[in-house]
């Protein structure tokens, strides 16, 4: 389902007003235009930009500097699978290559059946238990090849 | 009964909740009254989940835990299979000098009684008495010095802030920490969010700054909450807002979320990101403590750096200085990670060697195979080899040694370890989260994946071309990102040669 123009402009203005008179507002912004849809709606841009008294080109410029922000609406269930050094020191390439053959996807890419989207994220701060993952937000620690199984069982 | 379950992440991360809520089921079962206080992590996160049960000897330790061992908990605390003694006594926690930890895992985080009743609010109390240039002394006569890796003296910062005339200034918290084995920032928000408060506030007070911003990455989702929480607490209780403590002096903070962009760790690029902006690095100068946040004088302190002020405004600047080694005074909050049999954090002043760090401490690696080398100071720093274990721990030590000590985390490889991989990552990386600005950043680490894969192929005339880039990254780089991406190639390319060496790769394979 998408939503239509008008609705969006509408539900960004409210996003836009509580943020009224915010030092530096934008990142909020996005944050809150995400939480509401699960990514950042292209039709939202143009309302912000006016809104902020920037460009449309501008606007789109952040968005598309941060990983974090989506263009387009994630799987049902999103795995983040941590790729940094503590992680590749217990073995976490070799868990993150597990996952991706179970899932049939590369990094960024969701499965078939919209369930789950696989992304890499660089340190979730659990560097002492190790392979690190946050899975709907919620963070697992030493996770090996049977707990990224359960992991998938889990919310499938 | 009194029951310590943390809520720490990486606790949480091994079941913590699992266990809480088992704590809460089986009192219920038994009809007893159990006081459940979700605490920080004291560090050790090999026993995480570790519960403890406070009795009239102290509070004892049980870990690691599991839901299914919980029953027993309660039924026999004495003979519990995984009771490990007194958690004080516990030789980790028993050969530290926590300071700026001294707090965590000790009090429930969101308690500001429990706060203040550890000694919490002293230093600020005493801080609001003090002027503004005693105040900034007393932070330079410490010794303190950013730990967020750079180093650079707090004190001279605070001052040059302090010294600035503006109609605005602003105290901003460097909580992006992004590096690859560090997770002091995290722990110590998690576990013990009113230091970071007061501290910010103490700056605040110091240099004439009247708001404060904790830039706090989107990858810690239980550090956002907590210190979200902490600060609404805090300005109800009156330690926030137009008059701190009834002071008639205003300091008042927001917690900001990042974007998941490594470079925004960097000042500039976070200042940048603060208002609004891509995350691209500013050439400096002017600095940001004439002109940071919206143009205006700004204080920007990694988290660990503010939350060590109250601890040496409540015990005074000479205690401080009296630890450490050299020019690096004080404690470090070590952070000990990757493939390593104890890992965890461990406060300890400066100046442990590398190897008592790595062997003596962590107990080396976790695989039980030999220790191959330890990356110091996240992504951006160099590979240690066992020849260098006797490094010691400190700015000028490691600088010495063509490292550095960064946020003083350390990942431990065994001796399955490519290093060559590991230089080829570390590349990878530099041109994942380039902010682009400049190019020897964004355009060399491109170019050194591609030099690192030609060694890889056996093209050893490669290896000059290599070291030239990577100089040519570490003098010409707007920001340490393209300048210390080098750290760990070269270090990786100096210290085991082996694994660049196409013959001997092909013969062990």
């Amino acid at each position: 389902m998408t939503q239509t123009s008008t609705e969006i402009a509408a539900r960004v203005g409210e996003i836009l007003d509580a943020h009224e008179g915010m030092e530096g507002s934008l990142l909020p912004i996005l944050h809150a235009i995400q939480h509401a849809y699960g990514y950042v709606p292209r039709d939202a841009l143009p309302v912000i930009a006016k809104r902020l008294n920037l460009t449309r080109a501008e606007v789109h410029g952040v968005m598309s500097f941060y990983h974090d922000f989506r263009e387009d609406p994630a799987g049902r269930h999103v795995l983040k699978l941590c790729r940094a050094e503590a992680c590749q020191a217990m073995g976490g390439d070799r868990v993150a290559k597990h996952a991706q053959d179970r899932l049939g996807i590369e990094w960024h890419e969701t499965t078939k059946d919209g369930q789950i989207t696989l992304e890499p994220v660089f340190c979730l701060g659990l560097c002492a238990c190790a392979p690190a993952a946050l899975v709907d937000g919620k963070v697992v620690g030493r996770v090996d090849e049977a707990r990224l199984d359960a992991i998938i069982e889990g919310v499938r | 009964m009194k029951v310590y379950v943390p809520r720490d992440a990486a606790a949480r991360g091994l079941g913590a909740d699992e266990v809480a809520a088992a704590v809460l089921a089986e009192a219920a079962r038994r009809g007893v009254t159990v006081d459940l206080v979700r605490n920080g992590s004291r560090g050790m996160v090999w026993l995480e989940p570790l519960v403890e049960v406070e009795t009239p000897e102290g509070r004892v330790a049980f870990g690691p835990m599991t839901a299914a061992e919980v029953p027993a908990l309660l039924a026999d605390l004495k003979n519990h299979p995984k009771a490990l003694g007194l958690t004080d006594a516990l030789p980790w926690m028993a050969k530290q000098t926590r300071l700026t930890f001294a707090r965590v895992g000790v009090i429930d985080p969101l308690s500001l009684s429990d706060y203040e009743a550890h000694g919490g609010l002293v230093g600020l109390r005493r801080a609001l008495a003090m002027d503004s240039a005693a105040i900034v002394a007393e932070v330079t006569e410490s010794g303190l010095r950013g730990r967020g890796g750079a180093g650079f003296p707090t004190g001279i910062k605070w001052k040059t802030v302090a010294e600035a005339k503006a109609d605005r200034k602003y105290i901003v918290c460097n909580a992006d920490e992004g590096d690859s084995g560090t997770f002091a920032d995290r722990m110590l928000m998690e576990g013990d969010p009113f230091t970071l408060i007061e501290g910010m506030a103490i700056a605040g007070i110091g240099t004439g700054a009247t708001k404060g911003f904790v830039y706090l990455r989107s990858e810690y989702p239980d550090a956002i909450e907590v210190m979200t929480a902490a600060v609404e607490i805090a300005r109800k209780a009156g330690v926030l807002g137009a008059s701190v403590l009834g002071s008639g002096k205003a300091f008042d903070m927001e917690i900001r979320t990042g974007a998941g962009a490594y470079v925004c760790g960097e000042e500039t690029s976070l200042l940048n990101s603060l208002e609004g902006k891509r995350g691209t690095v500013r050439a400096k100068p002017p600095l940001p403590a004439l002109q940071g946040f919206m143009g205006k004088p700004t204080v920007v302190n990694n988290v660990i750096s503010l939350a060590t002020v109250p601890v040496i405004f409540e015990r005074g600047a000479a205690f401080y200085k009296d630890f450490g080694l050299g020019r690096s005074r004080g404690t470090i909050p070590l952070q000990i990670a990757g493939n390593v049999k104890f890992g965890g954090l461990f406060e300890v002043a400066f100046g442990l060697t590398l190897g008592e760090i790595v062997d003596s401490i962590g107990g080396g690696t976790a695989s039980g195979r030999p220790v191959k080398a330890v990356q110091v100071g996240g992504p951006l720093g160099a590979y240690f080899p066992r020849a260098l274990f006797d490094t010691p721990f400190g700015y000028e030590e490691f600088g010495a040694k063509e490292g550095l000590i960064g946020h003083a985390g350390l990942v431990v490889f065994d001796d399955s370890a490519d290093m060559l991989k590991q230089a080829r990552f570390a590349m990878e990386f530099c041109a994942i989260e380039s902010c682009g600005k400049c190019t020897p950043c964004r355009i060399g680490a491109v170019r050194g994946v591609e030099t690192v894969d030609r060694i890889a192929k056996g093209d050893t005339g490669a290896i000059p071309l290599l070291t030239d880039l990577c100089n040519t990254m570490k003098s010409g780089s707007l920001c340490a990102l393209g300048g210390f991406t080098p750290y760990p190639v070269m270090s990786a390319l100096t210290h085991f040669p082996d694994d660049f060496a196409p013959a001997m790769k092909e013969a062990a394979e």
